[in-house]
């Protein structure tokens, strides 16, 4: 493999490059340190890029991550014991020589890339990222790194996002065509649900808008966390002709569950870069698919590498081989890892 | 196309007949001729280009995207037209106004094999992703979006309040774009005459009958002969015969197209001689045998010799100018059994009825039937008139049992269409000795029904966590799964490693349960080898 980006001098020094930094089936362990990035089993020191669950998990001794991701872990697990928050920006020295500096992702609230250095080599892990502007999130900075740790969640060719606001057109244009059915909007529970509320209420929406009970507490702590959404209700409090022509979001798994049945002739939709695949939107009878996603499009993963530029790119999940394929055509160095319980089905 | 393309897409995320209905109906009605009428075929499957074919978008698309990367995307996706459609690249410069779809459909025909590589993309640049699926879908002749041709049909009707019986009757006869047919239907033209043509009406169908029984003062029971159904239809001097899907194969049987002494249309079995399934004037021989003479366009004289095909009739619709369809099947029998005296017995015998004094009776006498190669028994009732499709309560099908053996799951595929992202393929074997001794599994079939949706998630979640290979779309797992596979008969077969075929082969049970070890032995499989 050639590589563009051939390790400079001051590399060959050290007798085994980025030997510190290990990726491990459940997680990325950082040796010197003893602490993890994003594990999926517990661990006694974890480092967090974001609070979804595949990345975020209970039960460790001591979780760093930013004070917005471990207020959603708090939500989610009671996790308050052992939390050190970290602001962006700041940079932490761990143990064994190793500094951690947390930095924008734009994925969701809190979500950071996590830049770890040691004897002069910088790794940068990006959890899961997008490119595209969110108004729930600061956006992703692109960070100079000698080994950059990605995801591909969609890594094929094949998806481009096409632009946000296109996306909530059709929803609205939906709503005003079915002045007395509702649409119904499959969102996951954390970041997708705020984002398309917010980009509703950025293009204009100011009706109310009804929840599924699940994502009430995550709604009301984005609004303690600075995100106005707006007048928000919930499904439960409501009738089924007062939810005549709003917005009603849910998580995915309630879009075909027997709890639509309360809400007045849905139009089902679902906010996930996976519609972009028309089989994917029927699987999940889904009818008015909105190619909404939290994570990289293709041109954006790609572009992100060449922008960051990194001596190795290391694959977390997603469509690796594609990612992979990339690389070696473009002669770059990259590597997948192997890392077990990372699922992104319901972005 | 963009209307067509938004009908499509419509069409896809449609989930209520009725919506679909209105749907087809709304576009049919607003579109002008000739662009409905091709649109029409292509929603049934009418339409055949051959200078395009999957494997042309294919190569097309390899020239403008790395191999891999299409590979990968296409086993993603699991459809070869929606992946070429989202991956092609925008054209560099603007490429004129998308084609309508006559215009489509004149290009496409006046493609060749080799133009098809220049001309086709010119196409796909013209138009939008959404346009470009129903171009492709359009153009390589299969939509595959859940519209039978049936529910077009239906729609047609709907569309101009017209009856869908007539619309099947005259649809056989006419070609794409189908301008007799709308003249007659939307303009209150009057109708095609199809006297003197020799076209295909729909089949009758029968449902199975579950737990059912039915009293057999009401319904008359017949084997069901394991051949193809087929029709024989003369009229105005001509001869055809058509599958059950109304393809014309007469090519594949000329010998039967000059037997018939005067006009009519039957309902029958196509069988070749032989010595397993039982009959009036000789037997026939398994289905295996039949195969060798399906899908010809040409057939030499030996194999005519080797393989004679002949007719085992159960129906007959019209005969000698008289519509016998509204009349009840007693009278349509009887008036089979007269005319099958004056067809030659050499090529056309009669499907026997039952001699079974009661429903109980009936069932001994189905169940000593396997050896006979026969498929299980039909029951019609004897007032029933001869009706397009499956109707309630009139025709069913009562299958003989299913052959169960236990398999283990050795190799898994991704399914397409609606399965794109699920492992719903499988390829199971059965040891070829004592597994405890060291036995190997040999592969015996291939099943990707008989499962939920459930246990589909359940299957695809199993394969991911024993997969020990990938070979693309493919991946061997571990042997850790038995299956209980059922199938209709097993035939020798020199393809298959294991030198064994298995015909319908489909998942029974899952057998969580069931250690590896104890699934079945090629020895067990053989021993039901019927040829």
């Amino acid at each position: 493999m050639g590589g563009t980006n051939a390790l400079s001098p001051r590399y060959r020094a050290v007798s085994a490059p980025f030997s510190w930094i290990r990726a491990e089936p459940h997680g990325i362990h950082v040796v010197p340190a003893d602490c993890w990035v994003d594990p999926s089993r517990p661990v006694d020191r974890a480092l967090v890029t974001h609070g979804h669950a595949d990345h975020a998990r209970g039960g460790h001794g001591q979780t760093v991550a930013t004070p917005e991701t471990l207020a959603i872990m708090d939500l989610r697990y009671n996790t308050r014991e052992g939390a050190l928050p970290a602001q962006y920006g700041e940079t932490l020295a761990l143990a064994g020589g190793v500094t951690a500096s947390f930095i924008p992702a734009g994925h969701v609230l809190g979500s950071a890339q996590i830049l770890l250095e040691h004897a002069g080599e910088r790794v940068v892990i990006t959890g899961d990222y997008k490119r595209r502007p969110d108004p729930t999130c600061p956006p992703f900075e692109v960070t100079p790194c000698d080994i950059f740790i990605t995801e591909a969640t969609f890594g094929l060719p094949l998806f481009t996002h096409p632009p946000i606001e296109q996306e909530i057109g059709k929803l609205l244009q939906a709503l005003a065509d079915h002045p007395d059915a509702c649409v119904l909007v499959g969102a996951y529970a954390l970041g997708k649900a705020q984002r398309v509320i917010a980009e509703l209420r950025a293009a204009g929406h100011h009706q109310p808008i009804y929840l599924h009970g699940a994502m009430e507490r995550m709604c009301r702590l984005y609004e303690e966390l600075g995100v106005p959404l707006g007048d928000l209700r919930l499904v439960a409090d409501a009738t089924k002709d007062q939810m005549r022509g709003h917005v009603v979001v849910c998580p995915p798994s309630a879009l075909n569950d027997r709890w639509s049945r309360r809400l007045p002739d849905p139009i089902t939709a679902m906010a996930s870069g996976w519609m972009r695949v028309r089989q994917r939107a029927r699987q999940r009878n889904v009818e008015l698919p909105l190619i909404i996603s939290d994570h990289a499009d293709w041109g954006e993963l790609t572009a992100t590498v060449e922008e960051v530029n990194p001596y190795e790119t290391w694959i977390t999940h997603g469509r690796e081989e594609a990612l992979l394929r990339w690389h070696e055509l473009h002669q770059r160095r990259a590597r997948a890892l192997a890392l077990v319980g990372y699922e992104d089905e319901d972005d | 196309m963009e209307k067509f393309a938004a009908l499509i897409d419509a069409l896809v995320y449609t989930r209520s007949r009725n919506e679909k209905l209105r749907l087809i109906a709304d576009y049919l009605r607003a579109t002008p001729d000739p662009d409905r009428g091709w649109a029409l075929a292509a929603l049934t499957d009418g339409l055949d280009f051959p200078a395009v074919k999957s494997s042309t978008i294919r190569t097309i698309l390899m020239e403008r995207v790395d191999p891999v990367l299409w590979t990968l995307s296409r086993d993603f996706v699991g459809d070869t037209a929606e992946t070429a459609s989202l991956l092609w690249p925008a054209p560099l410069a603007p490429a004129g106004p998308p084609p309508t779809v006559s215009e489509a459909v004149a290009l496409l025909g006046a493609m060749t094999r080799k133009s098809v590589l220049t001309e086709l993309p010119a196409m796909l640049d013209r138009l939008d992703p959404s346009g470009r699926y129903a171009l492709l879908k359009l153009a390589t002749g299969a939509m595959r979006i859940g519209i039978s041709s049936r529910l077009a049909k239906v729609a047609f009707a709907q569309a101009f309040a017209v009856s869908v019986e007539e619309v099947e009757e005259y649809w056989h006869c006419l070609a794409p774009p189908y301008a007799e047919l709308f003249a007659w239907a939307a303009a209150g033209a009057p109708p095609p005459d199809i006297a003197n043509l020799p076209t295909f009406r729909p089949f009758m169908l029968a449902h199975p009958l579950e737990e059912l029984e039915v009293d057999l003062a009401d319904y008359a029971a017949e084997w069901k002969w394991d051949g193809i159904r087929v029709q024989l239809v003369r009229a105005g001097d001509q001869s055809r015969v058509y599958s059950r899907s109304g393809d014309d194969i007469s090519a594949s049987f000329p010998e039967l197209l000059d037997l018939l002494p005067f006009p009519a249309v039957f309902d029958g079995e196509l069988l070749v001689r032989g010595s397993h399934q039982g009959g009036e004037e000789g037997g026939a021989a398994s289905f295996n045998a039949l195969q060798q003479r399906l899908g010809r366009k040409t057939v030499s004289k030996a194999m005519l010799a080797d393989y004679p095909a002949f007719v085992r009739l159960y129906d007959v619709l019209l005969a000698e100018g008289e519509d016998l369809r509204a009349a009840p099947w007693t009278t349509r029998r009887a008036r089979l059994e007269q005319l099958v005296t004056r067809l030659p017995a050499s090529h056309f015998d009669l499907s026997q009825v039952i001699a079974a004094g009661s429903f109980t009776e009936l069932a001994e006498i189905r169940g000593r039937t396997r050896d006979e190669a026969i498929e299980g028994v039909m029951l019609k009732r004897r007032d029933s008139p001869y009706v397009a499709g499956r109707r309630t309560g009139l025709w069913y099908k009562w299958k003989r049992d299913p052959l169960l053996i236990d398999c283990v799951l050795m190799y898994a595929q991704r399914g397409s269409g609606k399965r794109s992202s699920f492992y719903s393929d499988y390829t199971f074997g059965c040891w070829n000795g004592d597994p405890d001794a060291g036995a190997e599994l040999l592969p015996v079939g291939k099943a990707y029904s008989g499962f939920t949706d459930e246990e589909l998630k359940k299957l695809d979640r199993h394969v991911r966590r024993h997969t020990v290979n990938r070979f693309g779309p493919v991946r061997e797992t571990d042997r850790s799964l038995v299956f209980e596979v059922a199938f209709d008969s097993v035939h020798a077969s020199k393809r298959h490693k294991s030198g064994l075929a298995m015909r319908f082969p489909r998942i029974h049970r899952i057998r969580w349960d069931k250690p590896v070890h104890e699934a079945d032995r090629i020895s067990a499989l053989a021993a039901l080898v019927q040829d």
